[in-house]
């Protein structure tokens, strides 16, 4: 779909990326602050006519052999900063998009505000929105210029936690709900975890790892990206039921039931948990009279001391899925932990919190 | 007594189409000094300036020179259009034009400044051209900046008397403006007549003034 091969001089270093994107979903470009995420965002825009080397996407050539401007390219673009005119209002704002598109994707303006949740905004003037506001009205003027791609450089970096967990399934959602393939920077893991289909990571202007989400979030480059406290897995499974008593909810991943506080999601809808490894507690023996609520056995398969620090990562096979932990080395020569090895892990339903979405499949179980 | 009021419409012309011209000119110049990032920009950015600090009487004696039809300029000018620059109305509308060029060139800089280059990069990826981008984006939102540069170079115009003096002369009808009317009437003791033609310009210059205050006031077009 979309392929590059470009360098970019830096004041520290140069952004030299050679890829190829591959089509659909919501792709995460990860990597830590100023390691050269936006500059290829604002390559891949048409934004940085001086960048050498060739962006082409889909057959047509937008760099290399010339230079298409930003405003042939018809991609989106979602900026940190929201960037909406401030001369025009809501309504303003989006019809200066819907104007402008060069083609008919069959994305409606009843469709976009409805998704975004807008119909009370079209009369406001945008100085007046809060900061979630103004970035579901810049999410959807861009959709409705019609584009072949969306990019999203870190929208949510400004926001609030709720206003983040709001507009997050928003983003995850765009590309089945809409069509359009989206590239999504941050350096934040907890976004990766809930938006991404993909995840390519970057340092130091260079990209150093692609993959499925799942896959990525358990390799430890990644994890040492974005800081060991942030460590962790993806666990995608389905709502198998609710406790509305007790407000628990039950997620099936792949026959191991896990439980955490209530979500609004049907029963039979697919979601993905993240479970940080620092929220994980490991027992070689099945503990008892214990409030914690999810313990399931499993095989270590790898262990990773960090040398130089108090801690070691254990990842640990549960069948259909993998969960990592966070412990001290001590504690791992004490129960004598070694790859192979039966443990039990132990992770609080509380930990799930908010790290809980409907995935972004969201198909409904048969 | 008679007013003779034929200097101020002539003031108020000159003013105009000055104005008017300068908007057509400044606009280009202050969006390049804006964006561009050439070394050439300190260079371009002095020349504008100079007529702040230069006297009148400087600038008008170079454009004398400059606009004399025995010059290159003045001459090919004459060629071309069959008027003189020198002691004529449109030697006074070039000599106006250079003159007043900072006054609209520097606010509209600085509100292009100001606006950056954050929504012209979002226009664009709407697929808003160039041009589109200029006239839909960038003037609404430098509003501001060309109420300013527009009154200051009108009100600028209007009060020259120094480059009109070494350019113009004293031509009734031609280059006779207001300010030249006023410093002959004092010239030749005509009080009243001094009186009443300064009375009108300070009058109108407050009127103009105080309109664009409000103005800005009423609408205070926000930059972000």
């Amino acid at each position: 779909m979309l392929a590059l091969d470009i360098s970019l001089p830096r004041d520290r270093f140069s952004v030299k990326v050679r890829h190829r994107f591959s089509a659909g979903g919501v792709t995460a470009l990860f990597g830590p602050s100023g390691c050269g995420k936006s500059s290829l965002l604002r390559v891949i825009a048409g934004h940085e006519p001086g960048a050498g080397g060739s962006v082409s996407c889909d057959g047509d050539v937008w760099q290399g052999a010339g230079f298409v401007p930003a405003h042939r390219r018809q991609i989106g673009y979602v900026f940190q900063e929201a960037r909406l005119f401030p001369h025009l209002d809501v309504a303003g704002n989006l019809g200066f998009a819907e104007k402008r598109a060069k083609r008919d994707n069959g994305i409606t303006r009843d469709a976009v505000v409805g998704a975004l949740g807008l119909s009370g905004l079209m009369h406001r003037a945008v100085q007046d929105l809060s900061g979630g506001e103004r970035q579901r009205v810049s999410i959807a003027r861009s959709l409705l210029s019609q584009p072949r791609l969306m990019l999203m450089d870190e929208p949510l970096a400004a926001l609030d936690h709720r206003a983040k967990a709001g507009i997050l399934p928003l983003i995850a959602d765009l590309p089945k709900r809409f069509g359009v393939p989206v590239i999504y920077v941050t350096h934040a893991l907890d976004e990766v975890a809930q938006v991404a289909d993909h995840v390519v990571t970057m340092k130091e202007g260079r990209l150093i790892g692609v993959g499925p989400v799942a896959e990525m979030l358990e390799q430890p480059e990644m994890q040492g990206l974005a800081g060991r406290f942030e460590a962790g897995t993806i666990l995608e499974g389905r709502v198998a039921s609710h406790d509305r008593a007790m407000l628990l909810t039950c997620v099936d991943v792949g026959g191991v039931p896990f439980e955490m506080p209530f979500m609004d999601v049907p029963v039979g809808f697919s979601v993905r948990l993240r479970v940080r490894a620092r929220d994980v507690t490991l027992a070689v023996k099945r503990p008892e009279g214990i409030s914690t609520r999810n313990i399931h056995e499993g095989r270590v398969i790898k262990l990773m001391p960090e040398e130089g620090t108090a801690f070691a990562e254990v990842l640990i096979d549960l069948g259909p899925a993998h969960v990592q932990a966070r412990i001290t080395r001590a504690a791992v020569a004490q129960l004598g932990l070694a790859e192979g090895g039966l443990v039990f892990a132990l992770i609080k339903s509380v930990s799930f919190d908010r790290r809980a979405l409907p995935g972004v499949k969201n198909v409904a179980a048969v | 007594m008679t007013i003779d009021l034929a200097p101020l419409w002539l003031s108020l012309r000159l003013a105009f189409v000055t104005t008017l011209v300068l908007l057509l000119l400044g606009t280009p110049l202050a969006w390049w000094l804006a964006m561009t990032r050439r070394r050439l920009k300190p260079v371009v950015e002095a020349i504008t300036a100079l007529p702040l600090v230069l006297p009148p009487t400087v600038l008008g004696f170079y454009l004398l020179i400059l606009f004399s039809p025995s010059g290159g300029f003045g001459g090919f000018f004459l060629k071309l259009t069959g008027t003189s620059l020198t002691f004529s109305f449109t030697g006074l509308v070039v000599a106006s034009v250079l003159y007043s060029l900072p006054f609209m060139v520097q606010p509209l800089q600085s509100s292009f400044e100001a606006l950056g280059r954050g929504p012209l990069e979002a226009a664009a990826s709407l697929g808003a051209a160039p041009l589109d981008r200029f006239f839909t984006v960038v003037t609404p939102l430098a509003l501001r900046g060309y109420i300013t540069g527009l009154v200051l170079s009108f009100a600028h115009t209007l009060g020259e008397f120094g480059v009109v003096l070494m350019v113009g002369g004293n031509i009734p009808g031609q280059t006779r403006v207001i300010s030249i009317a006023i410093y002959e009437h004092v010239e030749t003791l005509d009080y009243a007549q001094a009186h009443w033609l300064s009375a009108v310009l300070l009058g109108f210059s407050f009127a103009v003034l105080l309109l664009v205050f409000t103005v800005n006031r009423r609408f205070p077009v926000k930059v972000i």
